[in-house]
């Protein structure tokens, strides 16, 4: 079925269709939609989930921790502020191994203060051992919210996911979307079972131990494992759900990119406004391609080796800046093409910060830039200097 | 319930020997007690700290009962959400057992740190009976202060120097923090008198709603006392009115126990000089130089005893 719907509403639509066990949140800017329909469907029946609604993110992913280790399907959402104050148990999920899923509706991160769009917050999570998805539009928010699950719930993963949609420009802009069938998606997440739970009382476990330095490093290891692991099962995932929906994703998507010689990596809702900007450089005769990066974790290093070797420039488009460095996709994309011949040149665009507006014109200049050799290796784009 | 060490002897071992505790603490006696007090399939959650690091360094365990730790600021949590995935899965039919909720976590977790989800677990009344096992500082991290250190107290972070004699600040009173909840169960209890402590760990696991225990937990590494002096500590804080045993059961405060006797007139409330006399913690209060302190804090113990009373008398 096509609506019209916005993408905080459409993550808590996922949900009422995915009826989960246990969801565990907290309210922030521009998250609270998500949260505020998916107490409409619980206050009037239409779920049968544990909403517990915390006294704050700490609680909310410790809740969630709780919930999961003792073998109930788990959700929640948050955005920046509340993904820095649940930071301390972000670890905490993946190295005991819960496959709770989270939507994230990006925002900046203080100070100053500000409720708009960039990627601060997810890119400080990235070391966190989860695994990121992100969304171009509303429908992908929906998809992804479904596919989550069956990615990080997989035996051979038991990660939790994160589901990243762009604050403002995706979750509050209504945009048509198709829907599952709620029988589809229920059967698309199947049953959540886990080996070993905290309620079973016959076979007490104890969860959540020390460890020494005899231990550490092996546990830590395991997570290495899983993440490689992700890989495989993600592409697994996006085949079945292609199967179901007609929709083919790709951890990495390559738009116009056959004969590129100038390409931009982009995450998010940039992605379709950089789409507009190749499609008008190609009427003109450029041979420009961009790449859209759905899967950051685990990075697929090895697909950008194959979309990137043999191009001319290739510019990154960062919507966080790591202070005192560059934009932290910059290093990684860098890290994927050093060891190859035809190593292209690399340049980064910080761009976006704090919700400014990414108009056509300014991707355009982008690639323009690149062609007429005009790029700095680090660039600001779009910032009154 | 009849309680006898006869039959109590006979339950299920659920904290196991071989932990790591130091010799003479008096945690795993709490622990001990309070597990003994349900006979009902228990699912344990612990803060971080003493308690927890030393009863699950992997790969071993002394837990007989499903336990998890997440952290250290949040135990109340993840007990509430072991006891939300009990009540969603109950509810869909997946599981049948009648299970009961603990948590564990020491006055760091519980009066600073943890405060805010513990505060939060009980407003949104998860089930759970929720044990402090207070030894009044960061005994884990070695002997810091805590909202739970008594005036007057020497920390590694309010030492007794030459210009200032120990911890400045009376202790929160937490038990009184959660009673303004308005839970249905909370109450104060000492190891020394198990029969007092089992009976309130009872109340609390089957009142049907959060329940809380503040447990006076002597510790002799941080208190400065002998290691076999524990159990004296533990009857000394009660007797000098120091720590009263006592319940809010239902919107109502009653004395126990060796306290209801002494406001009874049937026991001696002992001096708190007493207390402070016995324990290396307060040993520079016993000089002339710093007795403000130790009359200041008699005062504080008289205060606060009177108050108790009063309540009880409601």
């Amino acid at each position: 079925m096509n609506i019209g719907i916005n993408g905080d509403s459409a993550i808590a639509l996922a949900w009422k269709q995915i009826d989960p066990d246990v969801c565990a949140a907290y309210p922030i800017t521009p998250q609270t939609i998500i949260v505020e329909r998916f107490s409409d469907f619980v206050a009037d029946g239409e779920v049968d989930t544990e909403f517990v609604t915390t006294e704050s993110e700490h609680s909310a992913m410790t809740v969630c921790i709780g919930s999961a280790s003792a073998g109930a399907r788990t959700v929640t959402a948050t955005a920046s502020a509340g993904m820095a104050y649940m930071w301390e148990m972000l670890g905490i999920a993946s190295g005991m191994r819960v496959p709770i899923t989270m939507a994230v509706a990006n925002r900046t991160l203080s100070a100053p203060l500000n409720i708009h769009c960039d990627h601060s917050d997810v890119m400080s999570t990235r070391d966190t051992g989860w695994v990121l998805l992100f969304a171009e539009n509303v429908q992908e928010a929906y998809d992804n919210t479904i596919m989550a699950m069956r990615i990080g719930e997989h035996k051979d993963v038991r990660l939790p996911v994160m589901h990243n949609l762009d604050g403002f420009i995706l979750t509050h802009a209504i945009e048509r979307m198709t829907t599952l069938d709620t029988h589809d998606v229920k059967d698309f997440v199947g049953k959540y079972t886990i080996d070993h739970s905290l309620l079973d009382i016959k076979n007490p476990i104890t969860h959540g131990v020390m460890d020494l330095q005899d231990y550490f490093f092996e546990h830590k290891y395991q997570l290495v494992e899983a993440m490689e692991n992700a890989k495989g099962v993600i592409e697994e995932v996006f085949e079945d759900f292609a199967a179901l929906s007609g929709r083919k994703y790709e951890m990495l998507e390559s738009y116009r990119c056959d004969d590129a010689e100038y390409v931009t990596v982009v995450i998010g809702s940039t992605a379709g406004t950089m789409k507009e900007a190749v499609d008008q450089l190609r009427e003109e005769g450029h041979k420009v391609g961009c790449i859209k990066v759905r899967v950051f974790r685990p990075f697929p290093i090895e697909k950008f080796k194959e979309l990137l070797t043999g191009r001319k420039m290739v510019a990154v488009m960062d919507r966080h800046i790591s202070l005192g460095s560059t934009g932290p996709m910059f290093n990684e994309v860098c890290s994927s093409v050093i060891d190859v011949d035809d190593s292209p040149d690399v340049v980064n665009y910080v761009y976006g910060l704090g919700g400014r507006d990414v108009p056509v014109s300014d991707l355009k200049e982008v690639y323009m830039n690149m062609i007429e050799g005009k790029c700095k290796k680090v660039n600001f784009l779009g910032v009154r200097l | 319930m009849t309680l006898s060490l006869k039959e109590l002897s006979k339950r299920e071992m659920r904290l196991t020997p071989g932990h790591r505790l130091c010799a003479g603490c008096t945690e795993a006696i709490v622990a001990r007690q309070v597990l003994m007090a349900t006979e009902k399939p228990v699912v344990v959650a612990n803060a971080t700290g003493c308690f927890e690091v030393s009863t699950s360094i992997f790969p071993f365990t002394a837990w007989n009962v499903p336990w998890i730790h997440t952290a250290f600021g949040n135990a109340a949590a993840t007990c509430a959400g072991a006891e939300s995935a009990y009540r969603a899965l109950r509810r869909r039919g997946k599981i049948k057992d009648d299970i009961r909720f603990l948590t564990f976590a020491g006055d760091g977790g519980t009066y600073d740190i943890g405060f805010q989800a513990l505060s939060g677990a009980f407003e949104r009344g998860h089930h759970m009976l929720y044990v402090c096992l207070n030894n009044e500082a960061y005994m884990n991290t070695g002997i810091q202060r805590s909202g739970a250190t008594a005036h007057g107290a020497a920390t590694t972070t309010c030492p007794a120097g030459s210009c200032i004699p120990g911890k400045q600040h009376h202790p929160k009173d937490m038990t009184m923090i959660i009673a303004a909840h308005d839970p249905p169960y909370a109450a104060q209890a000492a190891p020394h008198n198990w029969k007092d402590l089992i009976t309130k760990a009872s109340k609390g696991f089957e009142c049907g709603g959060p329940a809380f225990l503040n447990v006076v937990t002597p510790c002799p590494r941080g208190w400065r006392h002998e290691t076999d002096a524990a159990i004296d500590m533990s009857r000394l804080a009660v007797d000098t009115c120091v720590w009263p045993l006592y319940e809010y059961e239902n919107g109502k405060f009653s004395l126990t126990s060796d306290s209801k006797r002494i406001a009874e007139g049937k026991k001696e409330k002992l001096p708190v000089m007493d207390w402070l006399k016995s324990q290396g913690r307060f040993k520079h209060l016993t000089k002339d130089k710093w007795m403000d302190t130790a009359e200041a804090i008699q005062e504080q113990v008289d205060h606060k005893w009177e108050h108790l009373q009063k309540l009880c008398k409601l």
